[in-house]
C-alpha cells in the first residue's frame, strides 16, 4: 500500500511538470492557433540554465528565476520566428516551431555539450502514509498548484488576461476593438516559455536533462493538451496528472522502459475518441 | 467625418471595391445599401483599418468604432468583460454610461455572452462599440436576423446618440426601408462600385433603387 501511495505522489509530481508543459501549449494554441512543438525546448533551456547558474555559484531562487526568464525570452523569440510575419498560417508556424526546436539542439550542444546535466533541488524526503516521498516532488506539486492559481487569476481577473482570452475566443472581434492580436500572440508565446521554463527548473533536480529531453517532454505535454482538445487548460491538467500517475505506476510495477509508450498510447486513444466525438457533433449540427 | 476617395481594395485577383468615393459629414447619418457581395463589409473593414487598400485614400476625423456583421462578441467572457474590452482603445473600462443608455445590458452584465440570444448579442456588440467613445460609428447590418422590435430599439439608440452626441454614423444595411427611415443620405454599392447616391427621399422615389429594395440589380 505504501508503495502505491509513493507511486501516486511521485506520479502526481511528474503529472504536474507535464501539466505545465501542456498549459503552455494550450495558452499558445488558444491565442494563435499554433501547435508549438518547441514547447519542450523551453523546459530544456531553463533546466540547463539552472544547472549552469547553480554551478557558477549563483544562489538558489535567483538561478531558477533567471532560468525561467530565459525560457520566457526563448518563447518570445520562437513566437517572433513563428508568427512575426503577417498572414503566416498556423500550419506554417507549426513547421517553424519544429525548426526552432531542431536549431535549439545545435545551440544547446554548443553551449552545454551533449551530456545530461542535473541540478540540486530540495534535499531530503518525507514519509506520507508509510511512503517515502522526495521533498522535491512535493515542491513540484506545490509550485504547479500555485502557478495554476496565478494563471486562473491572470486570465479571469486581469484586463490583459481577458484580452488574451478575447483573442482566443474571437480574433476578428478582438481586432475590431483594436487589440493587436499579433502582439497578444507573442505574449502567449512568452507565457508558454515561462510555463515551460518552470517545468524545466522543477524537473531538472529529479532527472538529468540533455538537449534531446524535449522529445519526451513534448510528447507527454502534447498528450495532456490533446486531452483538453488543446483549448481547455483545466482538462489538460487532469489529463497530465492521469498521464503522470499512469507512467509512474507503469515504471513502478516493472515497465519502466515503456513510459513513453504509455504516453503515446494514451494520446492515440484520446485523439481517436476526440475525432469521433467531433464528427458526431458535426453531423448533429449540419 | 469620413472621406473616402477612389478606394480600391482587392482580395488577390478579385476586386472588392473599385474606385469607391464616399463621404459622411460630421453628425450626419448616411446609409450604404447594396446586395450581398457588393463590397459593403469590405468597405466597413477597410474603414476600421482591418484591410489595407490597394489604392485610394481613407480619411477619418476622430475615433471610429465598427459594429461588425454577425454579432461579433467574445462568447467565453461575460457581458461586463465584453463591454470593458470594448474600451481597449479609449482606455474607458467603466460601462456605466452604456448601462444608462441600454439598461438591459446592466441586467445581463454577469452572463456569458456565448449563451445570450442573437438580439442580446447584437446589443452587446453595440455597447462594446460605444465603449470606444467613438466620434464615428460604422454599423454593418444592424437588422440582420433580428426581430423587428429589437431592430427598432437599437435604431432608436442610434438616432438618440446621433442627436445628442453628434455621432457620425455610416449605416450599412440590406433593409433599405429602415436605412431610409434613419438616414439623410445614402449610397448604393453594387459589384464593388457606387452606382447611386443622394438624399434618401429622392433615392426612394428612384425606380432604379426600387429594384434594390427587392434585391434586384440597378441598371
Amino acid at each position: 500500500m505504501s508503495a502505491f501511495i509513493g507511486y501516486l505522489l511521485n506520479g502526481l509530481a511528474v503529472g504536474c511538470a507535464i501539466a505545465l508543459i501542456a498549459s503552455g501549449l494550450v495558452t499558445i494554441y488558444r491565442v494563435t492557433g499554433v501547435v508549438n512543438f518547441a514547447q519542450g525546448t523551453f523546459a530544456v533551456v531553463a533546466g540547463l540554465c539552472t544547472s549552469s547558474l547553480l554551478g557558477l555559484g549563483v544562489p538558489h531562487g535567483v538561478s531558477e528565476v533567471a532560468a525561467v526568464l530565459v525560457a520566457a525570452l526563448a518563447g518570445l523569440l520562437t513566437g517572433l520566428a513563428a508568427t512575426g510575419k503577417r498572414d503566416t498560417t498556423p500550419l506554417s508556424s507549426l513547421i517553424v516551431t519544429l525548426g526552432v526546436g531542431v536549431l535549439a539542439y545545435a545551440v544547446e550542444i554548443v553551449l552545454w555539450g551533449d551530456q545530461p546535466r542535473s541540478a540540486p533541488g530540495l534535499a531530503g524526503s518525507v514519509t506520507i502514509a508509510g511512503a517515502h516521498v522526495q521533498t522535491q516532488h512535493l515542491l513540484v506539486i506545490a509550485v504547479t498548484a500555485a502557478t495554476f492559481v496565478l494563471l486562473v487569476l491572470f486570465f479571469g481577473r486581469t484586463y490583459l488576461g481577458k484580452a488574451l482570452t478575447a483573442c482566443a475566443s474571437n480574433p476578428f472581434a478582438a481586432r475590431v476593438i483594436g487589440i493587436d492580436t499579433r502582439l497578444m500572440g507573442l505574449l502567449a508565446f512568452a507565457l508558454g516559455g515561462l510555463l515551460g521554463g518552470i517545468a524545466g527548473v522543477l524537473v531538472t533536480p529529479l532527472r538529468p536533462i540533455s538537449f534531446d529531453t524535449d522529445v519526451t517532454l513534448i510528447v507527454n505535454g502534447f498528450a495532456a493538451a490533446v486531452f483538453g482538445a488543446l483549448t481547455r487548460p483545466g482538462v489538460a491538467l487532469g489529463g497530465a496528472l492521469l498521464l503522470g500517475v499512469a507512467e509512474t505506476m507503469a515504471a513502478g510495477y516493472g515497465y519502466g522502459s515503456h513510459q513513453l509508450e504509455v504516453a503515446l498510447g494514451l494520446m492515440l486513444v484520446v485523439m481517436v475518441v476526440q475525432a469521433s466525438r467531433r464528427s458526431t457533433i458535426h453531423q448533429e449540427t449540419v | 467625418m469620413i472621406d473616402v476617395r477612389d478606394l480600391v481594395v482587392s482580395y488577390g485577383a478579385a476586386t472588392a471595391l473599385d474606385h469607391v468615393t464616399l463621404s459622411v459629414r460630421r453628425g450626419e447619418m448616411v446609409a450604404l445599401l447594396g446586395p450581398n457581395g457588393a463590397g459593403k463589409s469590405t468597405l466597413a473593414n477597410t474603414l476600421a483599418g482591418l484591410l489595407t487598400p490597394a489604392s485610394g485614400t481613407v480619411r477619418i476625423d476622430g475615433r471610429l468604432a465598427l459594429i461588425p456583421e454577425g454579432r461579433q462578441v467574445f462568447p467565453d467572457l461575460s457581458v461586463a468583460d465584453n463591454l470593458a474590452l470594448g474600451g481597449w482603445r479609449s482606455r474607458q473600462r467603466d460601462p456605466s454610461f452604456v448601462y444608462q443608455l441600454i439598461p438591459q445590458l446592466a441586467e445581463l452584465s454577469g452572463r456569458r455572452a456565448g449563451v445570450l440570444s442573437g438580439g442580446e448579442q447584437q446589443m452587446v456588440a453595440f455597447g462594446q462599440a460605444l465603449m470606444a467613445r467613438p466620434d464615428v460609428l460604422v454599423v454593418d447590418e444592424l437588422s440582420l436576423g433580428l426581430a423587428p422590435l429589437l431592430t427598432a430599439k437599437l435604431a432608436e439608440h442610434l438616432v438618440e446618440l446621433n442627436r445628442t452626441h453628434s455621432l457620425t454614423v455610416l449605416l450599412i444595411e440590406q433593409n433599405a426601408r429602415l436605412a431610409f427611415e434613419l438616414c439623410q443620405r445614402a449610397y448604393v454599392l453594387e459589384s464593388a462600385r457606387v452606382v447611386a447616391e443622394g438624399e434618401c427621399a429622392e433615392l426612394a422615389d428612384d425606380p432604379r433603387v426600387a429594384g434594390a429594395y427587392l434585391g434586384g440589380a440597378i441598371t
